[in-house]
């Protein structure tokens, strides 16, 4: 397992948002966690990047590394753990190389990191020509790229997605997840929280389920997609 | 005609150490949405500090029997000084403000008082209530063109002011640490998801405004030699006031507003008594920020997207 999650338990005040939540995932793998607004699935990848607290006795291993001993930035620059925030988050006063560039502030190995500057522009040959552009007067699909190619360059071991079709035409969503099979060729692992749930389990090999902090199903896709209460609860029918 | 111009120089010279200081508030509150009330302490320790390191230079430079030239004395003093009080800042980052960063602002704002009340009582136990005056390392030329008069050092004040203020933006616009910090100002809570650490830009971001600061004490000294503990304090808040109106956050706001304070202050004082300078000038300002609240080139008050 390339990284251990057990027994996480994340609270805001005193509302528990996680009560205890185990999963794994193995190097490689895309892993979707799907749920209803507010179940938990954003603060389940604001943990693993250190952004908010956990409670005492929380596990969380990423190739053999204890997560909690990490600050958020070196969850990015040490061990590799990029994040796509929900809601993107560029920064809108730079230009798309400048948040590109910024993604790979902390990186020591100059070489490699115009290597990935450059596979970020062949999976995404749109950001290569908006190069010189503030990233704030992007389209919500070339923001949604930036956002990947990002993630991409501040570290590749692991890519934490929230919500990447939000917002996007279902067209261009369809294109994104093709880029993001690209990234995962890489041997990027890939780990994806979403509400469109068909989507998310067509992409990923395997599905969490997640109800008011607690996983209450798992499984592999084509299993959780046949699942009844699955497509009851979230596949329309 | 030649009296308008010669206060226009007056006011470039006033506004030059508003503006230099503004920036160090300017700065810090765009990266960390604080105010580091330290600041006009920072401004009256860098101007010690270049006391200090003038003080040893000349002493040396006698001792050992060379003769330097002033120019060069001068120029080694505000490097000097810049380099000892961005230290300064740092430390002030570290101890007073890096602690508190996720309390709320009123005790950060506290804690920078408090601090620059330390470094005031300081100064006074460590070198008594005596007055130093900043020694003098350049001879005062005085020109006179067309019945204006200016002298060497107002020309190389305001020079010395508006070269740093160029190199500065020069700093934010090309380097990379620079687009960090433009970063940071825009969106400081996803900075950490770019592999960046608040801990090197926050620093960094206090040691400039200070070295800053350090300069403008400098040049406050050589146009007003006389130091005193508590020389910061009222220049220090009215930087502050030109760092609101040039717009919270705003660098290129707070060098105009430092300006523009200079020149509102000197021209008031030109046609009303002196006494009444600073309340005339100041309800001007008030007026300013009752139509403009967010000032010049800030953003009005935004609900910002939380992680």
């Amino acid at each position: 397992m390339q990284m251990v999650v057990e027994n996480l338990k994340v609270s805001y005040g005193n509302i528990k948002a996680l009560h205890g939540l185990d999963f794994g995932i193995e190097k490689g793998e895309i892993v979707c966690i799907i749920g209803a607004n507010g179940a938990g699935k954003s603060t389940t990848l604001k943990a693993i990047s250190r952004l908010v607290p956990v409670e005492a006795n929380s596990i969380m291993v990423f190739d053999g590394h204890d997560l909690n001993a990490y600050p958020p930035d070196r969850v990015v620059s040490e061990l590799g753990i990029s994040h796509v925030p929900e809601g993107r988050r560029l920064f809108g006063n730079l230009t798309v190389i400048e948040n590109l560039k910024l993604a790979a502030f902390a990186r020591k190995d100059r070489a490699a990191v115009q290597d990935d500057m450059e596979k970020v522009f062949s999976i995404f040959p749109r950001l290569r020509e908006r190069g010189k552009q503030m990233s704030g007067t992007l389209s919500g699909g070339e923001q949604q790229m930036l956002a990947v190619g990002r993630a991409f360059v501040s570290g590749r071991r692991m890519m934490l997605l929230d919500e990447p079709s939000m917002g996007l035409a279902p067209i261009l969503m369809l294109s994104m997840f093709e880029a993001l099979k690209e990234i995962n060729r890489e041997e990027t692992t890939i780990l994806l929280v979403e509400q469109n749930a068909r989507l998310a389990l067509n992409f990923a090999g395997r599905g969490y389920v997640i109800e008011n902090g607690r996983i209450v199903l798992e499984g592999n896709s084509p299993d959780l997609l046949r699942n009844e209460e699955v497509k009851k609860a979230y596949l329309g029918g | 005609m030649e009296f308008v111009l010669q206060n226009f120089i007056n006011a470039m010279q006033w506004g030059s150490f508003y503006a230099l200081i503004a920036l160090g508030y300017s700065m810090v509150y765009s990266i960390l949405m604080l105010f580091n009330f330290t600041h006009g302490d920072i401004f009256m320790t860098g101007a010690y500090i270049g006391f200090g390191a003038a003080t040893v230079l000349l002493f040396l430079t006698a001792s050992v029997g060379i003769s330097v030239p002033g120019w060069l004395l001068l120029i080694l003093t505000i490097l000097i000084s810049m380099m000892l009080t961005s230290l300064l800042g740092i430390i002030v980052e570290r101890v007073g403000y890096r602690p508190l960063r996720d309390a709320p602002r009123a005790s950060a704002a506290i804690t920078g008082l408090m601090i620059g009340i330390i470094l005031e009582t300081g100064n006074l136990a460590v070198l008594g209530a005596r007055r130093f005056s900043f020694p003098s390392l350049i001879e005062t030329v005085t020109y006179n063109i067309g019945g204006v008069y200016f002298t060497n050092k107002k020309i190389l004040i305001v020079g010395v002011s508006l070269f740093l203020m160029l190199l500065l933006h020069a700093f934010i616009r090309k380097s990379r640490w620079g687009m960090a910090m433009r970063a940071m100002s825009y969106d400081y809570q996803v900075v950490p998801l770019m592999g960046v650490s608040l801990n090197m830009i926050a620093p960094m971001t206090f040691a400039i405004g200070s070295a800053l600061a350090a300069a403008a004490g400098i040049l406050y000294g050589m146009a007003y030699p006389v130091l005193d503990p508590y020389m910061g304090v009222l220049l220090g808040w009215k930087s502050f006031v030109a760092a609101i109106l040039g717009g919270r956050g705003s660098i290129l706001g707070a060098a105009l507003a430092g300006f523009l304070l200079g020149f509102i202050e000197i021209f008031t004082a030109m046609i009303f008594p002196s006494t009444l300078r600073d309340l005339i000038a100041y309800t001007i300002i008030l007026l300013i920020l009752t139509f403009r609240p967010y000032g010049f080139f800030g953003q009005p008050y935004t609900t910002q997207l939380r992680l």
